[in-house]
């Protein structure tokens, strides 16, 4: 039924606009208007706070459909479920009362804010400040290359509390749009997902109430890496349907496309091609429906299965959108087609939520782990 | 608001295949969905409903398959669907459907706003909806492109004309038949979908609605369809020969003939 909802949107609605906003670096909001009246933000809320109560693989689903037409929108969608996620999982219940049936309606859009200029992957290395004062803490610092920002009402923003702790002293808060103190730097121009927005969170004295704190006082890095462990999958579902989606523009290239007096769907070159994006994709497929099912099953550490299914997917990505050019050939490679955009789109799933390179890092640590070996 | 949506179930096919004895359509085998003009009907019964408050109703005459046309409807939004079903209407034509779905409004009781869409897909012939508006004795809008205001028991109303538009204001309750450019019927929510799922659809028979015996079905008809044919096209066409000038004088001089010009 999400698949199904999900690929009405992306066939009636994403894929007839989807040129249109890339040239123009437009916000999709009416597609994202048309995401909320479907429901498709209840999946990953629990039924008590207005959700549907699904689980990841639900998420999954939806996000593949959406990317299969456009990845920028399926960022736009992914990432409310991001910054929903630390509040949703370590937040008190006056804090989910008041912002999850917001996100469920889809009245209000969500965004997380980790990355700062000088700390990507290392985390540790970030600048923001959070002082408490009183009944509120004052945050200073700037967040970088944040998806939803300057479109979304409700931030989760880590901030350093205790800064001589390092990653230990950082904090979780839940920032509202209209909060003094808080506004929008740079909109980034990119290369893909072109969209979605991408924005800097500049933060001035900006006065927080205590009680939008996550967790507790230095559990932001545990809520971080909790929060990235779940919304995995999700960007994994990216790479699937991105594929999936030039996999299809291909087939039908390829089928109506004559040269030398024939279709070249009857070349075995081409047939080989689609054959091996196909396998590929499937394979992803499979191993991020996998981990969604043990995020689903309750296992507490899912870390390793979900680096790898990120990993393996936008890797996959990578190989199956350049190929689904190569078949279109010359006219692949105008924006006349789709599948040069879904090949610029598909570059990003390799960079966000951590570089697949520290995710092979967080593989082989777990991998020597189980041996009980060090690095 | 008290908001009625009048539907109606039709084959999926412009293409229908037509029973050449009974000259009626041939609906076996071929997929029936909501009739498309009604969904902008639906839709923007839900978006007043979301607007004013209140309730919509959708209703169909049809055979208990045009249930899931009512399910369907429910899904994009509708609060609940009523089947108005009985043998006794087979073979309705417009004149006795607006009557069986006028008497089923009048049993729904007080309503608003009676919205249906412009024309069916297979019948084609726009009837019904002023039909029901007659039987009901209240105002009938046709073609609204943009309903503008509901204010003090009052619509206000633009309508499309072939030349443009116009603005109009009717007493409620009225029924109105909506264009297609009124609005984009939404995608059917999960929500909805799972409301669907669940809904009990009531069935009302001619005798649930008060519908007297001769009114209805082939008795209650006096539209009979002497032959359903597709019109022949025919096409001549003549090349001109000859200069530029030649061909320009000779196109004007037969144009005049044809009286085009």
């Amino acid at each position: 039924m999400i698949k199904e909802t999900a690929r009405q949107i992306t066939e009636e609605r994403i894929k007839p606009q989807r040129a249109e906003l890339d040239e123009k670096e437009q916000f999709p909001w009416e597609i994202i208007k048309e995401i909320a009246k479907a429901d498709l933000f209840r999946v990953f809320i629990p039924e008590e706070y207005e959700g549907l109560g699904g689980g990841s693989l639900d998420l999954v689903l939806a996000v593949e459909e959406l990317s299969r037409g456009c990845c920028g929108v399926s960022i736009c969608y992914a990432a409310v479920a991001l910054g929903t996620i630390p509040f949703m999982r370590f937040g008190t219940e006056e804090q989910k009362k008041k912002y999850l049936p917001q996100i469920a309606s889809g009245q209000e859009l969500a965004a997380f804010g980790l990355t700062e200029s000088s700390a990507g992957s290392d985390a540790g290395a970030m600048k923001s400040r959070a002082v408490l004062e009183g009944d509120s803490y004052t945050i200073n610092g700037t967040k970088q290359f944040i998806s939803n920002g300057g479109e979304a009402e409700i931030y989760s923003v880590i901030a350093l509390t205790n800064p001589a702790k390092g990653s230990r002293g950082a904090s979780a808060f839940i920032v509202e749009r209209d909060t003094p103190g808080f506004t929008f730097g740079k909109k980034e121009k990119k290369m893909g997902i072109r969209c979605s927005a991408t924005c800097e969170l500049v933060f001035h004295n900006c006065r927080v109430p205590k009680g939008n704190l996550i967790g507790k006082e230095g559990t932001g890095f545990i809520v971080t890496l909790k929060t990235l462990d779940e919304s995995r999958p999700g960007v994994a579902a990216q790479g699937v349907g991105v594929a999936q989606g030039a996999l299809e523009e291909a087939v039908a290239y390829a089928r109506q496309r004559v040269q030398f007096g024939q279709p070249i769907s009857s070349f075995q070159a081409i047939q080989h091609m689609l054959a091996d994006m196909a396998t590929e994709i499937e394979a992803a497929r499979c191993l991020v429906y996998a981990v969604a099912r043990t995020i689903d099953s309750g296992a507490a550490n899912f870390t390793e299965d979900g680096a790898m299914a990120k990993l393996f997917a936008s890797d996959m990505a990578m190989r199956v959108t350049p190929n689904a050019v190569q078949v279109l050939g010359g006219v692949g490679y105008t924006r006349d087609y789709p599948v040069e955009k879904m090949m610029r789109d598909a570059k990003i799933i390799q960079i966000y939520e951590g570089t697949n390179q520290i995710l092979r890092n967080d593989i082989i640590s777990h991998v020597y782990k189980r041996k009980g070996m060090r690095p | 608001m008290n908001i009625v949506v009048s539907i109606k179930q039709v084959p999926n096919t412009t293409e229908v295949k037509i029973n050449k004895e009974t000259n009626t359509l041939v609906r076996e085998g071929v997929q029936s969905i909501i009739n498309p003009f009604d969904t902008y009907a639906i839709e923007e019964g839900v978006r007043l409903k979301e607007r004013f408050g209140g309730k919509v109703t959708v209703i169909t005459m049809g055979p208990p398959q045009a249930e899931a046309a009512l399910k369907e409807s429910i899904e994009l939004g509708a609060d609940e669907g009523i089947l108005i079903s009985d043998r006794a209407f087979a073979g309705s034509d417009t004149l006795s459907t607006s009557y069986v779905l006028s008497k089923a409004i009048a049993k729904i009781g007080e309503f608003d706003l009676v919205i249906t869409g412009k024309q069916t897909m297979d019948g084609d012939t726009g009837q019904v909806g002023p039909g029901i508006a007659e039987r009901l004795g209240v105002p009938f809008v046709a073609y609204v492109s943009k309903v503008e205001e509901i204010k003090n028991g009052t619509m206000r109303a633009a309508r499309m004309i072939d030349e443009g538009h116009e603005r109009v204001e009717a007493p409620l309750p009225c029924v109105m038949s909506v264009a297609k450019e009124i609005n984009v019927p939404r995608i059917p929510s999960l929500r909805g979908k799972m409301k669907a799922k669940s809904a009990k659809i009531p069935v009302w028979s001619a005798r649930d609605i008060g519908a007297e015996e001769s009114r209805v079905g082939v008795a209650g008809s006096p539209t009979w369809v002497a032959q359903i044919f597709s019109p022949k096209r025919e096409r001549k066409s003549e090349m001109l020969d000859g200069t530029s000038q030649d061909k320009v004088a000779r196109l004007c001089e037969k144009l005049g003939e044809m009286k085009v010009i």
